[in-house]
């Protein structure tokens, strides 16, 4: 296979006492979707905040396109192209869609005004709905309040956001756990589209016939450690769950 | 997925927005500026005589621009979700140590003193607020500690500095040129106070509605986790928005000197009550996020304008209190019932 995009050797991570990462790699290459799974308290959501930036790891390596990577903020992730979709979606309630997309990263009128930092919200508006609707985001209006939006909607907004700005990796922690039917297969679809688009995309879920039917590759967490990997196409629900539960290891995984 | 129910944004013309007359009906800014002229309208039919003459309405104006300015700061805090208890002890500091440092430079009197003194003492005014206001914000910020107490400290703490400062007693000689110019003086008929207080407002309006730093304001009090998570300095912008506030408080102690031609250390006890009741009845939401401060414009006038009429209709003024306190449980009441059915969803 060709070079990986990122890459985690052996993290761990420990909150006082307790190890939630016990020398947990992973892998994701360039314009795939992985999924990453695990039973609860397996890891993988302090794996994913320790790709992001958001945690550090207490030890261990990660490579970006080969190269060894320092992760000290979302920021410095973010500047490598590297978005996340949180599970809690962190949006703000009160802004609208436009707002919320374009946070921290606001476009300013031209000139003296923009000097002074006034907004060009018009053109905010324009580019979030050109990219909502890309994403196929269903929105009846864009100038309401997030809060006022359904929760399939809010996901909607908090997963285009991301991808908006992501040029290399997306993050997705259980992006359509909140989800109905409908909303589901519209974030499924959009996870495709990225990928699409030659942007990797990592994928967290429970939902195993989900995690089936979109990724590519699968990697499994179990204890704090990568236990196994495997092609989605030639997998199946009860080797994923038997991995997770530990009745089936792969030697080589870790 | 119904069709109705997809009207994709492709579908929408960019400037294809809410109707203004809906996003104007939906906002209770509209409501709360009704309330405000029917007030204004009730009191005008009663009494018209009394209500609109011009020296009423310029009494009513001028007695209101120190509050209003306070209000414009409050209007940051409070929309960052925070609050800030300090801002009438800040003034009263302000004021006096403006006061006495224009006294000071002029060899103690400083009633016949010159534009540079005065720029001096507005100074003064300005960056002792501003000393204040940053200290509350690091406090906030930096040591985590909540707004409600570290603003309740300050506003000890700098009403009691300024009782250290002349031995508990007013300041005077404040000089008699910003009292005529500023003070009492008006311009086609408006104070000049009002007008200082009207252009302080117009361009917190603008800050707050227009700027990235009025957005982040607004992401601050939203969602703090999710304002951070984007890269928002929230520490950074919670110290400017207390530093705003204070700067504003410094402002209007030295507007109070020019009013009031001496600096008082008594009376400003309840000014941050006032403008933190003026901000919610203005429709700004106690727990951030939203408002604005054409709302806490109205918010500033509708207990003024209560007080006056009331007055001037023979009612005991004693009810002003009262009148004030139903609209504004009245309001936050509003606010937390329309969150409640938002949130819901």
């Amino acid at each position: 296979m060709s070079q990986p995009l990122l890459e985690a050797r052996d993290l761990t991570k420990n909150y006082g006492t307790v190890e939630a990462l016990r020398g947990a790699s992973f892998t994701a290459y360039p314009g795939e979707v992985v999924s990453l799974i695990g039973d609860n308290g397996a890891g993988k959501s302090t794996l994913v905040k320790c790709l992001s930036g958001v945690e550090q790891p207490t030890s261990g390596t990660l490579f970006f396109d080969g190269e060894p990577l320092v992760l000290d903020s979302p920021n410095s992730a973010r500047d490598l192209g590297i978005e996340t979709v949180f599970q809690d979606l962190a949006v703000a309630p009160d802004l609208d869609p436009a707002a919320n997309m374009f946070l921290g990263r606001e476009i300013l009128k031209p000139g003296v005004l923009g000097l002074l930092g006034v907004l060009d919200k018009k053109a905010m508006r324009r580019q979030a709905a050109e990219h909502f609707t890309r994403f196929g985001a269903t929105l009846q209006s864009i100038d309401v309040p997030i809060a006022a939006l359904s929760g399939g909607q809010r996901q909607s907004v908090a997963v285009a956001r991301s991808v908006a700005w992501a040029s290399k990796l997306v993050f997705m922690d259980e992006p359509t756990a909140a989800l109905g039917v409908v909303q589901r297969e519209r974030v499924l679809e959009v996870i495709k589209r990225v990928r699409d688009e030659g942007i990797a995309v990592v994928l967290i879920s429970h939902n195993m016939p989900e995690v089936l039917s979109v990724s590519d590759r699968v990697e499994v967490l179990r204890l704090g450690r990568r236990v196994a990997r495997f092609k989605a196409s030639d997998t199946s629900v009860e080797e994923l769950v038997g991995a997770m539960t530990g009745a089936l290891t792969q030697e080589d995984a870790a | 997925m119904t069709t109705d129910e997809k009207t994709t944004l492709s579908t929408l013309p960019d400037e294809q927005r809410t109707p203004l007359l809906k996003r104007l009906t939906g906002a209770n800014t509209l409501w709360i500026g009704l309330v405000l002229l029917v007030l204004v309208a009730t009191f005008g039919a009663i009494r018209p005589d009394a209500i609109f003459q011009v020296t009423t309405l310029q009494f009513l104006l001028a007695e209101t621009a120190v509050l209003l300015v306070l209000s414009v700061g409050m209007t940051f805090v409070i929309i960052t979700s925070g609050i800030d208890l300090s801002v009438g002890s800040v003034l009263v500091f302000a004021s006096v140590s403006s006061a006495m440092a224009m006294n000071a430079v002029s060899g103690g009197d400083a009633t016949n003193a010159g534009w540079g003194v005065i720029a001096f003492g507005l100074l003064v005014a300005v960056v002792s607020g501003a000393v204040w206001g940053l200290l509350n914000g690091l406090l906030i910020s930096r040591a985590k500690i909540p707004p409600l107490i570290v603003t309740l400290g300050s506003f000890g703490a700098a009403q009691g500095a300024a009782l250290l400062l002349n031995n508990g007693s007013n300041v005077s000689g404040i000089p008699d040129k910003l009292n005529r110019t500023f003070g009492s003086g008006t311009y086609l008929g408006i104070p000049n106070i009002v007008i200082v207080a009207a252009v302080v407002t117009a361009l917190g309006a603008l800050l707050l509605s227009t700027t990235r730093f009025g957005r982040y304001t607004y992401a601050v009090g939203s969602n703090e986790e999710a304002a951070r998570r984007v890269g928002i300095s929230v520490r950074g912008h919670l110290t400017k928005v207390y530093l705003l506030a204070g700067t504003l408080a410094g402002l209007a102690g030295f507007m109070g000197n020019a009013f009031f031609r001496v600096a008082v250390v008594t009376g400003h006890e309840t000014d941050n009550l006032n403008a933190i009741a003026a901000v919610v009845l203005g429709g700004t939401s106690i727990f951030g996020g939203m408002g604005s401060v054409l709302g806490t414009v109205f918010g500033v006038f509708i207990p003024a304008v209560l007080e006056k009429g009331l007055v001037i209709i023979g009612v005991k003024e004693f009810w002003q209190p009262i009148a004030v306190a139903i609209v504004l449980v009245a309001a936050v009441w509003l606010d937390q019932t329309r969150r409640r059915a938002r949130n819901q969803r």
